[in-house]
């Protein structure tokens, strides 16, 4: 057993870091967000480095690489709080990838491979990226359709640093088993990299400002504020990667464990957030403070993973199922 | 990332899960202290001639020199199987493995061999009553007197005392150093005049624990663990292993504890309550997030050598986790679970202990704060 990132994983990782800090810093996101639009230049940059057909099969024009890489660069964007179409785009490529037939594969993948087209992900309600994607990935609970030649209406959310939409019409498919958990398990990878950046925001803040003569963080009441976040965090990142994992490799335990990524992520990432504003005070509640950005994403993120009372209830009725009683 | 058993670990739990098996430990004495205490030595003999009563140890004191993955699966497997934690879980866990770190050869010559077959019981004389979670700030004397260290003092939370013969004492003798340097770690035979055994009572009624009331003890000087004055580093030998294994067993003792409450809730009907799957729900995930992540930090430990930050969280998820699920319980079962004598009434009251033993968990967040998150030192 190793539950641990692999090298060339960690290394994914590290790349990712260092270049999203490079060209992707909280002014670019301002930027986007301001705008209510994604620079191309970042969009461009990640389709000539094969970001988003990083889970798609080498065929199709992708990288041959899984769910997990998936999530490590899912985690690294949350992280940056990126303004791209990357998570849409990256998992729905994957989730054609892994539940769609192969006419789905050979019509889509090559184009998301490459990032000339876009996907959007999401209900139709709410999908995110779902205005100008060249498909749908639609969830209606436990399933997940993809959509061709809808209706995308803009929605003005308060997450501007991702573009929203609401859909109606179109042509749709059913995918296969698993789409829909791989999309709410990618969701979730994206949480751990928000209340991630939460964290090391909060904790630079406090370490820095000083009240009553001392760092704000001597305080036990903030330091275990801090804490709470790293647990929150930390449980987040378990379930999310054996959601990452078992979608590749142990596709059975796929339905219990994108349950617990999605209920641990969808309440984790709101108070990791909030605790974030609360950690730097008054000047946390400013907009130029920047931890805003992470708490709308995480609302916003709460919501295309369905809710956390959802993925409770199926985790009530797969514990009860398994000591033989029905809930 | 691989979150499945290699196949050596897969063969030694095989190997574990058949022996579990076919060794039952048969119906647990209730209410009997003693009689229980006799049931898990016996359980404990059973497992050291088979060569199982120490996995981690290293095969040439009798252990199988077991991985961390495989001691976790140890632990998990005697969880699942319902035997009991080992009479003597303090020498298994503690005693022997602090006495390997900083014993001389005879030291390991003489108390190895005896922890694993239940033959010597040791307990841990750490906490006194003036010194829980600062522990360096414990009084207990002891005074060179020729070839002998004579002590006066007084433990607390010594669970196992009144069975076991050896004691892991941490004394001070050097009262003018400063605070931690001043220690010096003993192994005190527990059979002499100078040192009585008090039970005490904890809120279930039942006296799990003990009082030491130790005066004029004799420890010979050959007894010193570490040497003299580096009691403070020897002790913290010991409470490092405190954590490592045991909590994969007290993680499995939660799932059977979560496992059962949904049994008796779906018996009668309760997880149609959408409020009460909700709370099902969130148990299950809390505990099933508690072994992921107990699993993330072995991969860390055994990769980077030290336990990643997630290591720290764990005793804290668990005893929290644990308190709610007590909790959900009284709130479901109804005056049934508040009875005297019924399981959940008992999981109830124990179960507040579990934030304190072992580190609070106001100071296991301190400790995250200041050792994981690099915080200024709290006040």
């Amino acid at each position: 057993m190793d539950f641990d990132l692999s090298q060339d994983q960690q290394e994914i990782k590290t790349v990712a870091r260092e270049l999203l800090a490079a060209r992707s810093p909280w002014a670019k996101v301002r930027e986007a967000a301001d705008a209510r639009e994604y620079g191309d230049a970042l969009w461009r940059e990640l389709a000539e480095l094969g970001w988003p057909g990083i889970a798609v099969a080498e065929e199709h024009g992708g990288q041959g690489l899984g769910a997990v890489e998936l999530a490590v660069l899912v985690e690294e964007l949350g992280y940056a709080c990126a303004a791209t179409p990357f998570l849409s785009t990256a998992v729905a490529a994957s989730v054609i990838g892994a539940c769609g037939t192969d006419e789905q594969r050979e019509r889509h993948l090559p184009a998301l491979a490459a990032g000339e087209a876009t996907a959007g992900v999401g209900t139709r309600e709410l999908c995110a990226d779902g205005a100008g994607a060249a498909v749908l990935v639609l969830l209606d609970g436990d399933e997940a359709e993809l959509v061709e030649g809808a209706e995308a209406e803009p929605l003005d959310v308060i997450d501007s640093t991702r573009r929203y939409a609401s859909v109606t019409g179109g042509s749709g498919e059913p995918l296969g088993p698993g789409a829909a958990d791989r999309v709410r398990a990618a969701v979730a990878a994206e949480v751990v990299g928000l209340c991630q950046q939460a964290l090391d925001m909060t904790l630079a803040y406090v370490k820095d400002r000083k009240q009553f003569g001392v760092p704000v963080g001597s305080f036990q009441a903030v330091a275990h504020r801090c804490a709470q976040m790293l647990l929150s965090t930390e449980t987040a990142r378990s379930t999310a990667y054996f959601a990452a994992w078992a979608a590749d490799a142990d596709p059975e335990r796929l339905p219990e464990a994108a349950a617990l990524a999605g209920a641990a992520a969808a309440d984790g990432g709101r108070e990791v957030t909030a605790s974030a504003i609360q950690a730097h005070g008054g000047i946390g509640f400013t907009w130029e403070a920047d931890v805003h950005w992470l708490y709308k994403r995480a609302q916003l993120d709460t919501v295309l993973l369905g809710g956390a009372g959802r993925h409770r209830a199926a985790l009530c009725r797969i514990a009860a199922g398994r000591v033989g009683v029905t809930a | 990332m691989d979150l499945t058993f290699t196949e050596s670990e897969t063969a030694f739990r095989d190997e574990l899960r058949a022996w579990f098996a076919a060794n039952s430990p048969g119906e647990e004495p209730m209410h009997d202290e003693d009689a229980n205490h006799a049931w898990r030595a016996d359980f404990q003999r059973r497992l050291a001639a088979d060569g199982l009563a120490a996995v981690h140890w290293p095969p040439e004191y009798g252990g199988r020199g077991a991985t961390l993955t495989e001691s976790a699966i140890f632990w998990e497997e005697l969880g699942r199987s319902g035997s009991p934690l080992p009479a003597n879980v303090l020498g298994v866990l503690l005693a022997g493995p602090t006495i390997m770190t900083w014993g001389t050869d005879e030291q390991k010559e003489r108390y190895l061999t005896p922890i694993l077959s239940a033959e010597e019981i040791w307990c841990q004389g750490f906490s006194e009553p003036d010194a829980g979670s600062d522990l360096a700030a414990l009084k207990t004397r002891a005074v060179r007197e020729g070839d002998d260290w004579v002590v006066t003092g007084q433990k607390v939370w010594t669970s196992g005392a009144q069975y076991s013969k050896w004691c892991m004492l941490v004394a001070r003798t050097d009262p003018d150093a400063a605070k931690h340097k001043g220690l010096t770690y003993f192994l005190m035979d527990m059979e002499q005049d100078g040192v009585e055994v008090v039970p005490l009572r904890q809120i279930t009624g039942e006296p799990e624990f003990n009082e030491l009331f130790i005066d004029g003890a004799r420890i010979p000087a050959a007894n010193v663990l570490g040497g003299e004055g580096n009691g403070w580093k020897v002790a913290l030998t010991t409470l490092m292993n405190e954590r490592a294994g045991l909590g994969f067993s007290l993680q499995v003792r939660m799932r059977q504890l979560l496992d059962a409450l949904i049994e008796e809730a779906g018996g009668r009907g309760l997880l149609d309550d959408p409020l009460v799957a909700d709370r099902i729900g969130d148990l299950h995930l809390r505990t099933e997030t508690l072994r992921l992540t107990a699993y993330r930090g072995l991969s860390a430990t055994e990769k980077y050598g030290q336990p990643g930050p997630e290591g720290s969280l764990l005793k804290w998820i668990w005893s929290d986790t644990n308190q709610q699920l007590a909790q959900l319980a009284a709130d479901l079962l109804g005056p049934t679970a508040l009875q005297a004598g019924n399981r959940w009434a008992y999981e109830l009251l124990r179960t507040r202990g579990n934030s304190i033993e072992g580190g609070t968990t106001e100071v296991l967040k301190n400790i995250v704060a200041e050792r994981v998150l690099g915080l200024p030192k709290a006040r």
